[in-house]
């Protein structure tokens, strides 16, 4: 069995912002050690020394040159958002009062 | 009701250019049987009938005027709903992108906008394209045109309905580890995820980045041939487009002969856990191979046997990543809770609010992956399991030109059977998989259907990178090989959608 706990489902939901009922932590909790415990064969898979492959092609760097090229206007940048205020994203408090 | 809608789009092209249909008489007919039958299957959780039309106007009045038009104009065609349009929401089948209307046209949309093809509407996918059957779509699960209480796969499974269907003549679809092959091969349909960075992602709303890849969508080889020539080719708003041309996808599909290629059927993607009717279509499929002169050898990738491991290590990790986007600041939904919340509370219960199980299930999945003391042994390990599979593959293409193997273990369940299991829902993408971990392309098509139950089995060829155009050539070959048996195409097995619909009512 994994070690994916309630408490660290919890944790890490935390750390991911997502707010979690009880009913959540524990159905995930479930879930996810089944997952982890399938998926950690790849603990196992490799032997000896393999590079990792983070990307399926190799890629150079690609650069253009440093020049202005049209984008959303301000208006537009803000016609999606939930709040805005003065030509600026609207959201709440940073840092909490206490 | 128009016999218009059931014609290949490659058929409909030459009737367009022609001027014997004109393309606001074809776009109606398509709006018209989505009006009837799109409340049964749910393939489009948009429809954009005023803009297709004026589109569909646009191609006539400048065609009748002798004007020059792009190959496809005036087809209709449908797009999944990851795809940004500037006409339309976008929601990739998320409440927290509920009608979110994007800034900017994806690429691949743009393309099509150049090609002047009526855009119908946007096609319903698993929420953020994490699922194999739709049904982990916000919006409601998608019924199989073949059998509307069964799963037409996933993601992609409104695009691959809608063209089932004949509720769109040819759609777009997008592949991270067989979204586009897998509803291809539950639907009767074919799809094709080309090599990664052969079309632009720009616009697509990301699910896993080393992994995206869109692709066509259609009823026949070489109408997605078509669509692959016009949507492909670099673009400098993805940093991962490839600079190279591919060729015309369309000459590789009127090839024909495969006098002599080599097709390596793949030791691990058959027998254990393959459904008897798809191994028996499948072997059928590679016995015509050989009568066409083909030669068939057996391949070895033992890696496979990691690839769904890995892949379910390296997905949510990306993912994780890529969603922490939807924060309720820039677009999309905020659910602000009582008394006076700091942003960070606002963000929790908006995710919490915005985002369906899978979801939330594969974002913790991937924090935990990506967490410092796990990732050497997770993350890490799956990386270097790519590179094994890698280099599987360079092995295999060393003896052989394209590979094959069923596209799916089983055929299509039943809406509701697996959604409580993630880990038997994960097993449906064991064939698709790899080809996303190694970048190279891969064609779904259809051979026949299953004895057992009458639905659709679907074949998979893959290519080396780059080689997309090997897939067009034998799948052509193949799908004729197969209609000249069967007397009749894959879509005439399939029962009168009218018929299924007017049964649930």
């Amino acid at each position: 069995m994994s070690e994916i706990t309630p408490d660290l489902v919890r944790h890490l939901a935390g750390l991911a912002r997502i707010q979690v009922t009880d009913e959540e932590v524990s159905r995930f909790a479930e879930q996810i050690s089944l997952i982890v415990d399938s998926v950690a064969t790849v603990k196992a898979a490799v032997q000896g020394d393999v590079p990792a492959t983070s990307h399926p092609i190799p890629m150079a760097n690609v650069f253009r040159e440093d020049v202005v090229e049209p984008s959303l206007s301000q208006q537009q940048a803000l016609s999606g958002a939930p709040d805005s205020a003065d030509g600026r994203f609207r959201v709440h408090a940073i840092l909490d009062e206490e | 009701m128009s016999d218009l809608v059931f014609k290949p789009a490659h058929q409909l092209v030459e009737l367009l250019r022609s001027g014997e249909i004109t393309s606001v008489e074809l776009t109606q007919a398509f709006l018209d049987r989505i009006n009837k039958l799109n409340p049964a299957v749910n393939a489009y959780l948009h429809v954009s009938a005023e803009s297709a039309l004026a589109t569909a106007a646009d191609v006539d009045r400048r065609r009748a005027a002798g004007e020059k038009l792009p190959a496809l104009a005036g087809l209709p065609i449908a797009v999944k709903d990851n795809l940004t349009t500037t006409d339309a929401p976008t929601t990739s089948g998320s409440k927290i992108l509920e009608g979110w209307v994007p800034q900017y046209d994806s690429t691949v949309v743009a393309k099509l906008r150049a090609e002047m093809m009526p855009i119908l509407g946007k096609t319903n996918l698993d929420e953020f394209a994490m699922g194999s059957s739709t049904e982990y779509s916000a919006f409601g699960p998608t019924g199989n045109p073949w059998a509307l209480e069964r799963i037409p796969g996933g993601s992609g499974g409104g695009s691959a309905a809608a063209v089932a269907g004949f509720l769109a003549p040819i759609a777009i679809g997008s592949d991270t580890g067989g979204s586009i092959r897998y509803p291809a091969s539950m639907t009767g349909t074919v799809g094709i995820k080309p090599t990664y960075g052969a079309v632009s992602r720009y616009g697509l709303i990301a699910l896993a980045s080393s992994l995206d890849q869109i692709g066509p969508v259609s009823r026949n080889v070489v109408d997605s041939a078509l669509l692959q020539d016009v949507i492909q080719g670099h673009d400098p708003h993805d940093s991962t487009s490839l600079p190279n041309d591919l060729g015309s996808m369309v000459e590789a599909a009127k090839k024909g002969s495969i006098k002599g290629l080599r097709v390596g059927v793949i030791k691990q993607l058959q027998g254990e856990g393959f459904q008897p009717g798809v191994l028996a279509r499948f072997n059928e499929s590679i016995e015509l191979l050989k009568a066409a002169g083909a030669e068939i050898v057996e391949v070895d990738c033992p890696s496979f046997e990691y690839a769904i491991a890995a892949y379910y290590l390296i997905l949510p990790a990306e993912a994780s990543s890529n969603l922490a986007k939807f924060d309720s600041v820039r677009f999309g939904l905020r659910v602000t809770p009582e008394g006076n919340p700091t942003i960070e509370r606002v963000m929790a219960a908006t995710r919490e609010a915005g985002f369906g199980p899978e979801v939330k299930r594969r974002i913790i999945l991937g924090t935990y992956a990506l967490s410092s003391g796990y990732y050497d042994a997770y993350y890490g390990s799956a990386q270097k399991v790519r590179t094994l599979i890698q280099r599987d593959f360079a092995k295999a293409f060393e003896a052989a030109d394209v590979l094959v193997s069923p596209t799916a273990p089983t055929t299509a369940f039943k809406i509701g059977e697996k959604n409580e299991d993630p880990i038997a829902m994960y097993l449906n993408d064991v064939a698709t998989i790899p080809a996303n971990l190694a970048g190279i392309p891969g064609i779904s098509l259809p051979i026949g259907t299953a004895d057992e139950d009458g639905l659709p089995v679907g074949i998979q060829f893959l290519a080396p990178a780059m080689q997309d155009s090997r897939l067009y050539h034998v799948g052509a070959a193949l799908e004729s090989a197969l209609e000249a048996k069967w007397g009749k195409t894959m879509m005439d097995f399939a029962p009168s959608l009218e018929a299924l619909a007017s049964e649930v009512k």
